[in-house]
């Protein structure tokens, strides 16, 4: 192809702005490389150098302030076969600094050239991350309490792979994309040019000044040797092509017809690693087992081996409305951080709930009828307290029975789990106490 | 018979994967967090494509991209995420890209509450984009619901080119209950219209339609802008052409409102109260209803699962018949406002509650009895 620019729409740029030369420096590149106009996308954001879009003939899209690169990661993941080049400035590179960051962690196959002209040119030449210290700018004094940043020296840090630093009129920035592009990951290209409309009115900055501002920098021209490794979407397919099972849906067949079945509402108070949540999937199971509807909200702290463990369990013969416990049939009390969680129900419940409470547990003044158990005595560990507790449930024919336990372990666990899991019921069956 | 049992976030991933998604970018964030769970263990085996994003906006940004190539996206996070969206949200919305946007609502504002439920984000979804341009928002009430809306969502996400909201709830997502999965009837898959013919103009379109689409990366070039512009995809400023855009874009979703109204009804002869609702508050509005009716004082029931574009006929016609209407909501009155705007001739109650807890059936029998 002669040129991939677009004959109707010619850059717009204020007269001497660096930005035309990289236009042309891109258009040079992309014929050089031979490209697909069909499988070439040029994303961009806002600023002077969210233009570059307009001025070529291939795939295009424009997107907001500093977003490029996320909009240009979802085009090579979505197609990786697409040569993806982002274009944007040093306001982008400033308000999207996290997505830069991200794109040299991560190494997907794009290249990002930044237009750095050390200020704001859209919007009056505010400071941008870029703009020197010592520069007068639109922005009064501001810039001169903070630094500017040096996008290379960071992009190494976060692990970029290809790293290039240049004026924006080097003659050789042909050549230079050209690499950058043929590189297999993330490239960033750091141009650095004159703003004549804003920046250099007010400051000394001629291509001379340019390249001795890049010589006074370290040098960074190519492939970072100690970042090198595979790009990310090739990696992400080879690791996601290992996953080949489907997670497939829990369904549980019904095994038992059960009689004149009423609503239950089971509440489990209990502490993180009582495995209370696991008891509370195992009672639902049991009412799935007999072809009950079940539902189950659980109460636990974010920070999951610490605090409260609460599961809220209902089992009905109905469609079940209302998900919240509102006459509780069963209350396993398994210790006071639970209970505490939830003390404002005991003095509610109606005579004829079944409360068990184990021993050490202390629980509020309750009409309900409350059995004691020791589990220590019986010598069941803590953790299996409320898998112990089913077993108790059952026993009594509250809300459980011994069947619909059975089929919910088995269906539950593993066959050595079940084996271990039916013991503890077993010793809770033959116990003459409980 | 086999019922199955998941969170309302599982039921809701795997409606997504029953409409062909086949993209997931999201955040994690809590109550959406089994949402991006899920996805990353269904979208592997069928070859689609789930990410992590480094924020909630660069995770908008993916399926923004993604979905510009062709792909149908899905992200999924919670009131804070959504704020993050924003900017996303109204690039999507005025450019017409496809998505769909589940938000499992918790307790706001800000950070609020990660595990306590609440209907914090109505209103918000609908307004917080530029523009006004109308969005479609579904609100399931259960897992059921889930499963089924996220088809519905993608399949209005790709007949309107737009972005679609599944409003949930904390307590629909993270409640773990069971459905009969496997007898659910499902909508048809839509897929977005394609373009066929010589000279394509991305955003050339019938007055009251979306554009037909062509993907960034086919054999035909796509411009794709976030910038006001014209069928062309390039930046205008001719007010004629501004106009006729922003015009077509509330149209083509306004036009189709009969047909994007979901909802549910009980309606009973011979009573005077109709209780609205939607989302989990409508299964407490339901026990009520049936508590009420046990007791001889029946009233009927309408659940909303279209929140926007706000149904306004099927509101028109139900509410006719009645003599009170009650609005119970999960927030200190949001949809209420739609709802008096629209029946501006009667005279609506509202009972709304935001402590994080749900509103039981009892206090909306309190709320119906105590008139």
């Amino acid at each position: 192809m002669n040129s991939f620019l677009n004959r109707n729409r010619p850059p717009v740029y204020c007269p001497g702005c660096t930005h035309e030369k990289i236009t042309t420096g891109l258009d040079k590149a992309l014929i050089n490389l031979g490209l697909d106009a069909d499988k070439t996308v040029i994303v961009t954001d806002i600023g002077c150098s969210g233009l570059f879009d307009t001025f070529f003939n291939v795939h295009a899209l424009h997107g907001v302030h500093g977003r490029a690169l996320t909009y240009a990661s979802g085009i090579k993941l979505a197609n990786p076969e697409l040569n993806v080049i982002v274009t944007m400035g040093d306001g982008g590179l400033g308000i999207g600094g996290a997505h830069v960051l991200a794109a040299c962690r991560r190494n997907l196959d794009l290249t990002l050239i930044i237009l750095n002209n050390f200020n704001f040119g859209m919007t009056g030449g505010q400071y941008s991350a870029t703009t020197p210290t010592d520069a007068i700018v639109g922005s009064e004094f501001l810039n001169q309490a903070e630094i500017p940043l040096d996008i290379c020296a960071i992009a190494e840090s976060a692990g970029a792979t290809y790293i290039d630093r240049c004026s924006g009129l080097d003659p050789a920035l042909p050549e230079k994309i050209v690499k950058a592009m043929e590189h297999r990951g993330f490239s960033i290209i750091e141009t650095l040019g004159m703003c004549t409309g804003r920046y250099t009115k007010r400051n000394k900055l001629t291509p001379k000044v340019i390249d001795k501002i890049i010589s006074d920098l370290p040098e960074k021209s190519g492939i970072i040797e100690k970042n090198k490794r595979p790009e990310y979407g090739e990696r992400y397919r080879a690791l996601s092509k290992e996953r080949t099972r489907f997670f497939e849906a829990v369904t549980i067949e019904k095994q038992i017809d059960l009689k004149d079945y009423k609503k239950q509402e089971v509440v489990i108070l209990g502490s993180a690693g009582m495995r209370i949540v696991t008891a509370g999937d195992i009672v639902c199971y049991s009412g799935l087992c007999a072809g009950m509807n079940v539902s189950m909200k659980n109460d636990y702290n974010i920070t999951v081996l610490r605090g409260q463990s609460v599961s809220e369990i209902l089992i009905s013969p109905e469609k079940i409305g209302y998900p919240g416990i509102e006459s509780p049939s069963v209350v396993l009390a398994l210790s006071d951080e639970g209970v505490q969680r939830r003390n404002k129900i005991f003095a509610n419940l109606k005579p004829g709930t079944f409360v068990l409470k184990e021993k050490s547990v202390d629980i509020p003044q309750t009409p309900a009828d409350v059995f004691e158990i020791d589990f220590k005595e019986l010598k069941i560990k803590k953790q299996d307290w409320a898998l112990a507790s089913l077993g108790v449930m059952a026993k009594n024919d509250k809300a459980i029975n011994k069947e619909m336990l059975g089929y919910a372990l088995k269906s539950y666990f593993n066959q050595k789990v079940y084996e271990v899991a039916m013991e503890t019921i077993e010793k809770i069956f033959q116990d003459k106490k409980v | 018979m086999a019922l199955s049992f998941m969170e309302g976030n599982e039921a809701l991933a795997r409606g997504a994967i029953a409409a062909g998604c086949n993209f997931f970018a999201g955040y994690p964030i809590t109550p959406a967090t089994t949402i991006f769970n899920s996805m990353l263990k269904m979208l592997p085996p069928k070859n689609g494509i789930c990410v992590q994003g480094e924020d909630e906006i660069a995770s908008m940004g993916y399926c923004i991209g993604a979905s510009m190539a062709g792909k149908k996206a899905l992200t999924a996070t919670s009131g804070p995420g959504i704020s993050l969206y924003s900017e996303q949200i109204s690039f999507a919305i005025g450019s017409e890209i496809p998505l769909v946007i589940a938000d499992v609502q918790r307790l706001g504002p800000s950070t609020g509450s990660a595990t306590r439920g609440a209907d914090s984000d109505i209103q918000f979804l609908r307004w917080g984009s530029t523009s006004g341009v109308p969005v479609i928002v579904l609100a399931p009430k259960d897992a059921l619901d889930c499963y089924v809306l996220a088809v519905h969502a993608f399949n209005f996400a790709e007949e309107f080119r737009c972005p679609v909201f599944i409003a949930s709830n904390k307590e629909i997502g993270m409640t773990r209950e069971s459905f009969d999965l496997d007898s659910v009837k499902l909508p048809p898959i839509i897929e977005r219209k394609m373009f066929s013919g010589d000279s394509y103009l991305p955003f050339e379109a019938a007055q009251d339609a979306a554009p037909p689409f062509l993907p960034i990366g086919g054999k035909t070039l796509v411009r794709q802008t976030s910038s006001t512009h014209g069928p062309d995809g390039y930046i205008t400023i001719d007010p004629e052409v501004i106009a006729q855009n922003q015009e077509r874009l509330r149209k083509k979703i306004h036009s189709a409102r009969s047909r994007i109204t979901l909802f549910e009804e009980d309606i009973k002869e011979n009573t005077d109260t109709l209780i609205i609702s939607y989302g989990i508050t409508a299964r407490s509005v339901e026990d009520a209803a049936k508590t009420l009716e046990k007791k001889g004082k029946p009233v009927s029931t309408l659940t909303l699962k279209t929140l926007w574009p706000t149904p306004e006929e099927l509101l028109q016609k139900k509410a006719k018949l009645f003599k009170r209407i009650v609005v119970i909501e999960m927030n200190l009155g949001q949809y209420i406002n739609e709802i008096k705007r629209i029946l501006c001739d009667k005279k609506v109650e509202f009972y709304g509650q935001m402590n994080g807890v749900l509103i039981t059936p009892a206090k909306i029998m309190e709320v119906i009895e105590n008139e």
